[in-house]
C-alpha cells in the first residue's frame, strides 16, 4: 500500500522555451473542455501521450455553500444543498435533513422515511443513468447518452409531479416530507419500474460485451481497495475495488434496514468493474423501490418539529450513501437558529483525489475515461 | 459544335484515353459538382440517420425536415470571421486545408463510374489512388503543426501514425484483389476500369471470389478505410472528448469547412475503391447470369424506381406535416421537392424505356451511362450508411489499441490472405 502522502505534487515549471518542447508536454485540460464534466481543470504532464502526472485545479464553481449556511436558518439552508450535487439533489437533501433531525433528536415518521427512500433511490437511478451516458460519450459511444436521458426523463417527471421541481427538488423538510404523495404516485413508480428494467439491459447490450468498450475500460484506472481506503474514496469506486462498504447496510438510515438488497462489488477495481457495479446498483435500486412502494405504510409524513428550528448546542456528523459515495454533514450548533458551522463531506471531492493515482502511466484517452468513471460533479467538488 | 459534342457519346473509352479534352473537362466539372453535392447530402443524411439512431429528430427547422440545413451551415461557415492564431505559422496554416482538399478531390480522376464514365483510365489507377489519398495525411499533419498548439499537435501525431500504419494493411488487401484480376487472363491489371471488367469476365465479384479469401480481404480493407479516413471508431485524431477537436481545434469558418469537405470526399473516395475492387463497381447484380434484354430493361428501371420511392417518401412527409399554418411553407417546399424528385424519376423512366427499346444511339448510351452511375452510387451510399452506423454504435478505440489492431491483427491477416490468394490462384484455374 502506498502512503498517500508520498504522492508528490507535480512540479510545474514554466517551460523556458516559448515554443513547443518535444520532451515533455504540459497540457491544460479544462476548465473549458468537453469531457471534464463541468469546470474541472486538470494539468497533465505528458511524455508523448503517456501521462507522467496530473494536477487537478478546482474551485471554478465555488459558491461558498458552507459559509452561506452560517448566515441562514436551518430550514433556509435546505434548498442550498440541492445545488451541490445537482444530479442527485434528493440525496443531498436527505443527508442534510437527517443530520439536522439527529441534532434535534427528532425522528421522521415511517411513511416519510419510505417516501424518502423511494425518491432517493429514484434519484440514484437518475444519477447513475446520467453518469453512464456521459461516461460512454467520453469513451466515444454517443448513443447510450440519449437512451439514458430518455429514461431519466421518466424519473424527473415523477419528481416534478411530486414536488414541482425536476432537478433541484428540495423534496424533504427537516422532520419529514412537506408533500404527501400525489394520487397515483405508487402507480407511476410501479410503471416506471416495469418500464426501466428492460432499458438497463438495453444499455448493457450496447456496452457490456462490446469489444472496444472492454478494451477501453478493462485494466484502466486500477486502484486497490487499500488505496481507496487510504484516500478516503467511497461509493461505487470503493466497492468496485472489492470492499463491501455501503452505508445503507453498514449504518442504515431512513428505512433502509427494512429492505432486502445486495451490495454489488467488483474485483479488479478497474473502470470496467466500476461500470458493472453501477449497472448492478441500478438494478438493486429498482428492487428497493419495488419493496418500498409495495409496503409503504399509512400515517403522518411530518414529525413534530417546532416552527423555528433551534437545535440544542452540540455537533453531529451524519452521513448517507449518495450515488457517488459517502455524503456527510458535520453540523455544529450554538443553540441559535443558524448553524455555527456546516461542513460537507462531498464524495466527488474526496474521490477526485484518486485521479492522479489511477491515471499515472496511462494515456491521455484514459484520463478522460477515468474522470468519467470516478463520476464527479463539479458543483459538489467546489461547493 | 453539336457534332463535336455528340462525337464523344459514341465512344466506349474514357475521355482521357480518347484524348478528348473538352469532355474530360466536362467530366471534371461534373464530378466536382457531384462530389460537393454528395458531401452536402451526406452531411444532411448523417445528421438525420445519426439522430434516428439516437431517438432524436435531427435538424427539423431549416427547410422541411432540415433539408436546407447543410446550405445554411455552409453559408454560416463562409460568413464567419477568418481567424489565424497569432502564434500560428500563417502560410502553412493557410495551405493545410487545401492540401487535404486537393488530395481528396484529385482521387476522383480515376474513379470509374462506368466503363467510359471516368475522367481517365490510368493503367496504374489503383496505385495512383492510394498514393494521392495518402497525401491527405500531409494536410492533417501540417495543420496540427502550423496551429502551434498542444491539442492539434497531438491530434496530428495520432493521425499520421494511424494513417501510415493502416495504409500498409490497406495496400496488402488491395494487392490481393489485384492478384485476382490475373486469374483467367493471366495478366493482372492495376487499372480501376480493368479491375471491374475482369470481375465481369470472371463472372464474380471479388468479395465472393475464393470464399472466404476475398471476403476477409474486403473486411480488412473496410476496417482500414474507416481508420484511414479518421472516422469513428477510429477518430482519435479529432476525438472531441479527448482533444477538443484534434488537428482542427484552431480552425474555424471556411477553413474548417474545407477540412470537413475533404474528410467526406475522402470517405466517398475510399468507399469507391472498395466498391470497385470487391463489389463489382458499376456492374449491376448478375450482369452475366440475367442477360436477356428484358432483364436489362428491368434493371434499367431501378434508377427511376429509386427516385420514385424518394418522391413518395417526400409526399408522405408533406402530407404528415402538422396542419398549423406555421408549417405551410415547409409543406409547400417539401411538396416541391417531391415534385422535383418525381420529375427526375419520370425523366429516368423515359430514358430507360427509350434506351432499352430502341437502338437510338444517344438514348441507349445515356440509359447505359445512367445505369452504371446508379449502381455505383448505390453501392457507395451503402458504405456511407456503414460509416454512420459505426459512428452510432461503437465507442472510440484508444490510440495504442488502434495501432495494435493495425499492426498485429490486420497486417498479418492481410498478409496471409495475400499469400493464400496467390496459392489458390495458381492451383484452382
Amino acid at each position: 500500500m502506498t502512503d498517500p502522502l508520498s504522492l508528490s505534487p507535480l512540479h510545474l515549471d514554466t517551460p523556458e522555451k516559448p515554443y513547443l518542447d518535444s520532451n515533455e508536454l504540459i497540457i491544460n485540460m479544462g476548465p473549458q473542455h468537453p469531457a471534464t464534466h463541468g469546470v474541472l481543470r486538470v494539468i497533465l504532464k505528458l511524455d508523448g501521450e503517456k501521462v507522467l502526472g496530473t494536477e487537478c485545479v478546482i474551485g471554478y464553481l465555488h459558491r461558498g455553500v458552507e459559509k452561506i449556511a452560517e448566515n441562514r436558518t436551518y430550514a433556509m439552508f435546505n434548498p442550498y444543498v440541492d445545488r451541490m450535487d445537482y444530479v442527485a439533489a434528493v440525496s443531498n437533501g436527505l443527508g442534510y435533513c437527517e443530520a439536522v433531525e439527529k441534532l434535534m433528536n427528532v425522528e421522521a415518521p415511517p411513511r416519510a422515511d419510505y417516501i424518502r427512500v423511494i425518491l432517493t433511490e429514484l434519484n440514484r437511478m437518475a444519477s447513475h443513468q446520467l453518469w453512464l451516458g456521459t461516461h460512454a460519450l467520453d469513451i466515444g459511444a454517443m448513443t447510450p447518452l440519449f437512451y439514458t436521458f430518455r429514461d431519466r426523463e421518466e424519473i424527473l417527471k415523477i419528481f416534478e409531479k411530486y414536488c414541482g421541481a425536476r432537478l433541484t427538488t428540495h423534496a424533504f423538510r427537516i422532520g419529514g416530507c412537506l408533500y404527501e404523495t400525489y394520487a397515483g404516485f405508487e402507480k407511476d413508480v410501479q410503471n416506471f419500474l416495469t418500464f426501466v428494467a428492460p432499458k438497463i439491459d438495453e444499455y448493457e447490450e450496447l456496452l457490456t460485451t462490446n469489444r472496444i468498450w472492454l478494451e477501453r475500460t478493462k485494466n484502466v484506472g486500477v486502484i486497490s481497495g487499500e488505496d481507496c481506503i487510504a484516500l478516503g474514496v467511497t461509493g461505487p469506486v470503493l466497492r468496485a475495488s472489492g470492499v463491501k462498504w455501503d452505508l445503507r447496510k453498514a449504518q442504515p438510515y431512513a428505512a433502509y434496514s427494512k429492505f432486502d438488497f445486495e451490495i454489488p462489488t467488483g474485483e479488479n477495481g478497474d473502470t470496467y468493474d466500476r461500470y458493472l457495479v453501477r449497472m448492478e446498483e441500478m438494478r438493486q435500486s429498482l428492487r428497493i423501490i419495488e419493496q418500498a412502494v409495495n409496503t409503504i405504510p399509512e400515517g403522518p409524513i411530518m414529525a413534530k418539529v417546532p416552527k423555528v428550528i433551534k437545535p440544542p448546542v452540540g455537533e453531529i456528523y451524519h452521513s448517507i450513501e449518495a450515488p457517488k459515495g459517502e455524503l456527510g454533514y458535520f453540523i455544529v450548533s450554538d443553540g441559535s437558529t443558524q448553524p455555527y458551522r456546516v461542513r460537507v463531506r462531498p464524495p466527488s471531492f474526496v474521490n477526485l483525489q484518486a485521479l492522479d493515482r489511477m491515471v499515472r502511466g496511462l494515456l491521455v484517452a484514459d484520463v478522460i475515461a477515468v474522470i468519467g468513471t470516478i463520476d464527479i460533479v463539479l458543483g459538489e467538488v467546489d461547493r | 459544335m453539336p457534332n463535336f459534342v455528340m462525337s464523344y457519346l459514341g465512344s466506349t473509352v474514357t475521355p482521357g484515353e480518347a484524348g478528348n479534352q473538352f469532355w474530360a473537362l466536362v467530366y471534371v466539372l461534373i464530378i466536382f459538382a457531384g462530389v460537393s453535392l454528395a458531401v452536402v447530402a451526406m452531411n444532411w443524411f448523417e445528421r438525420k440517420a445519426l439522430a434516428h439512431f439516437q431517438i432524436r429528430l435531427g435538424p427539423m427547422r431549416v427547410g422541411p425536415h432540415g433539408l436546407l440545413q447543410p446550405i445554411a451551415d455552409a453559408l454560416k461557415l463562409m460568413l464567419k470571421e477568418d481567424i489565424i492564431p497569432a502564434e500560428a505559422d500563417q502560410f502553412v496554416f493557410w495551405v493545410a486545408p487545401l492540401i487535404g482538399l486537393l488530395a481528396a478531390f484529385t482521387v476522383y480522376i480515376v474513379i470509374p463510374f462506368g466503363p467510359s464514365q471516368a475522367v481517365s483510365d490510368m493503367n496504374i489507377g489503383i496505385l495512383f489512388m492510394l498514393g494521392v489519398l495518402s497525401l491527405g495525411v500531409l494536410g492533417i499533419v501540417v495543420a496540427g503543426w502550423a496551429s502551434n498548439s498542444h491539442y492539434p499537435l497531438i491530434g496530428a501525431l495520432r493521425s499520421s501514425a494511424q494513417m501510415v500504419s493502416y495504409e500498409v494493411a490497406m495496400g496488402l488487401a488491395v494487392v490481393s484483389a489485384v492478384l485476382m484480376t490475373s486469374m483467367k487472363t493471366g495478366t493482372g491489371t492495376l487499372s480501376m476500369i480493368g479491375i471491374v471488367e475482369s470481375q465481369q469476365q470472371q463472372g464474380i465479384w471479388f468479395i465472393f471470389k475464393f470464399f472466404p479469401l476475398g471476403f476477409v480481404a474486403f473486411v480488412c480493407f473496410v476496417i482500414a478505410m474507416i481508420a484511414e479516413t479518421n472516422r469513428a471508431p477510429f477518430d482519435m485524431a479529432e476525438a472531441e472528448s479527448e482533444l477538443t477537436a484534434g488537428y482542427h481545434t484552431e480552425y474555424s469558418g471556411l477553413r474548417w469547412s474545407l477540412f470537413m469537405l475533404a474528410e467526406y470526399a475522402a470517405m466517398i473516395a475510399v468507399s469507391s475503391i472498395a466498391v470497385t475492387l470487391w463489389l463489382g463497381g458499376w456492374l449491376r447484380p448478375f450482369p452475366n447470369l440475367l442477360r436477356a434484354p428484358a432483364w436489362d430493361l428491368i434493371f434499367s428501371l431501378f434508377p427511376s424506381l429509386t427516385f420514385g420511392a424518394l418522391a413518395a417518401i417526400a409526399v408522405v412527409g408533406a402530407m404528415r406535416m402538422p396542419a398549423h399554418s406555421y408549417f405551410k411553407v415547409q409543406r409547400i417546399g417539401l411538396a416541391a421537392f417531391a415534385a422535383l424528385l418525381g420529375l427526375i424519376a419520370l425523366f429516368l423512366l423515359v430514358i430507360a424505356i427509350a434506351g432499352r427499346s430502341s437502338d437510338a444511339t444517344v438514348a441507349a448510351r445515356l440509359c447505359e451511362g445512367i445505369d452504371y452511375v446508379y449502381w455505383f452510387v448505390l453501392k457507395v451510399s451503402l458504405f456511407m450508411y456503414l460509416f454512420i452506423w459505426c459512428r452510432a454504435t461503437w465507442p472510440r478505440y484508444r490510440f495504442d489499441q488502434l495501432m495494435r489492431v493495425g499492426w498485429k491483427v490486420l497486417l498479418p491477416i492481410t498478409l496471409v490472405v495475400l499469400i493464400l490468394t496467390a496459392i489458390v490462384g495458381v492451383i484452382v484455374p
